[in-house]
């Protein structure tokens, strides 16, 4: 209830902006970047660290090692780890590996977080939804952005 | 009463533990269940099975306490399953007033059959589910198990174990061969909101933890298996839903032709595997 209101809230805020959202299937990529934010608005690292975490968000933990989140337990090891990724990529490389990792590297395993078309049997509650909203991926871009 | 409480204790323990499976990286190809029965837990890959040199039980991706309680049956919790099975294969039912045990007095008359299903007869796919199904619907005149119920799994179990130590080998020529493609396409086809293939994580990452669990190569020479997680005997095909609902996607029904085709398939890709009937896992 909380997050909808939240989700809400940051959607006015960017509609209020006059930052209109770019919908999953007019995002552009460049080389498998993307270099324009979806929303307008900067994102928030600190919500960022949350969503990275969240089991039923971005979930990243389940792949990825992050000494930053040292004291959860459990770091996948199916993809690299984080540590440093600043450094790796640059802001909009990561969005567009967020985005839609499948444009960078071809077969990888790594879930589409904002992205709706070409999907298979999607269970129905989550039918053309996105793993993240707009802002959930920028706020994560920017968390990721911390990590140097 | 005392022994679910004890079971209740052990995934507890389980789950705050840190012990790794090691026997994944050391080279452990053999264990004995009751100090007596032989069971091959790892093998070369059949040819047809391009993306693995290695077949592996899902046996040596657990954690040493799991393992262990799969070693001796009075330590396998599925053997309170087992018996209820006992009890449900001698038990009278339906219109002609029998039991299962009317007809087939030996047990042992079904060795070997686990290992060769599910199989192709007539133009469609024979599971151990249509089997029971077809004695209690046409021999005893008695109503359909669920496929997913305990009666149904218990009585999978106690016919499967008959086959324990013997090597898997379902066909996957001749009249199989259709619905052994379609398994295929399956196994390498994306599904749900997470886009993930069966490949993605049992062939590409097995050995891999993802988060707190460790990744096998998905082999179901094991089903009918206990569950720490939800405590009872689990049906191979409810875990491929639940596999599927993991990965956001709509399952495909329990009994239907695209798992019935995913059941020959992945119980081909472990052709060699001895059949482990009932086993214990996370």
């Amino acid at each position: 209830m909380r997050n909808t209101a939240i989700t809400l809230a940051a959607f006015l805020l960017a509609a209020g902006a006059a930052h209109a959202q770019t919908m999953p299937s007019d995002v552009v990529f460049e080389d498998g970047a993307v270099a324009q934010s979806l929303t307008g608005v900067p994102g928030d690292p600190a919500n960022g660290r949350a969503v990275f975490k969240n089991r039923k968000k971005g979930n990243c933990l389940a792949c990825h090692v992050n000494s930053d989140l040292a004291d959860e337990q459990f770091h996948g090891e199916i993809g690299p780890p984080l540590d440093g990724v600043a450094e790796r990529y640059t802001e909009a490389e990561l969005r567009g590996i967020i985005v839609n990792a499948k444009m960078v590297f071809e077969d990888t395993i790594m879930p589409a977080f904002y992205r709706v078309d070409g999907l298979n049997r999607v269970l129905k509650k989550f039918q053309g939804k996105t793993i993240l909203t707009a802002q959930e991926v920028e706020d994560v871009v920017a968390y990721l952005m911390t990590l140097k | 009463m005392i022994r679910k409480a004890l079971h209740a204790a052990v995934s507890l323990v389980l789950s705050g533990a840190l012990a790794l499976p090691l026997t994944a990286e050391e080279h452990i190809s053999e264990i004995l269940i009751n100090e007596e029965i032989p069971i091959t837990v790892r093998t070369e890959a059949p040819p047809y099975v391009e993306g693995l040199d290695e077949i592996m039980s899902g046996w040596l991706f657990r954690s040493e306490e799991t393992q262990a309680l799969q070693l001796d049956d009075f330590d396998n919790p599925s053997f309170v399953f087992v018996d209820q099975g006992m009890d449900l294969f001698n038990k009278v039912e339906g219109t002609a007033g029998k039991s299962c045990a009317a007809c087939h007095q030996d047990l042992g008359e079904f060795a070997g059959l686990r290992a060769s299903l599910p199989r192709v007869e007539d133009g469609k796919i024979v599971t151990m589910e249509d089997l029971i199904n077809e004695c209690r619907v046409e021999r005893m005149g008695a109503e359909p198990w669920k496929w997913t119920s305990t009666q149904m799994t218990s009585v999978n179990a106690l016919i499967s174990m008959q086959s324990r130590g013997m090597p898997v080998n379902v066909k996957v020529d001749g009249e199989a061969r259709p619905f052994w493609e379609k398994g295929k396409e399956l196994y390498y086809t994306r599904f749900g909101q997470l886009d993930l293939a069966c490949a993605n994580c049992h062939e590409n990452n097995y050995g891999n933890m993802i988060r707190a669990d460790r990744l096998s190569q998905g082999q179901i020479n094991g089903f009918p298996t206990y569950r720490l997680k939800n405590a009872k005997l689990n049906a191979v095909q409810a875990r491929f839903k639940g596999c599927m609902k993991n990965i956001r996607a709509e399952p495909f029904k329990v009994g239907s032709e695209e798992f019935k085709a995913l059941e020959l398939y992945l119980a081909s890709r472990g052709n060699g595997l001895s059949v482990e009937a009932p086993s214990v896992r996370n």
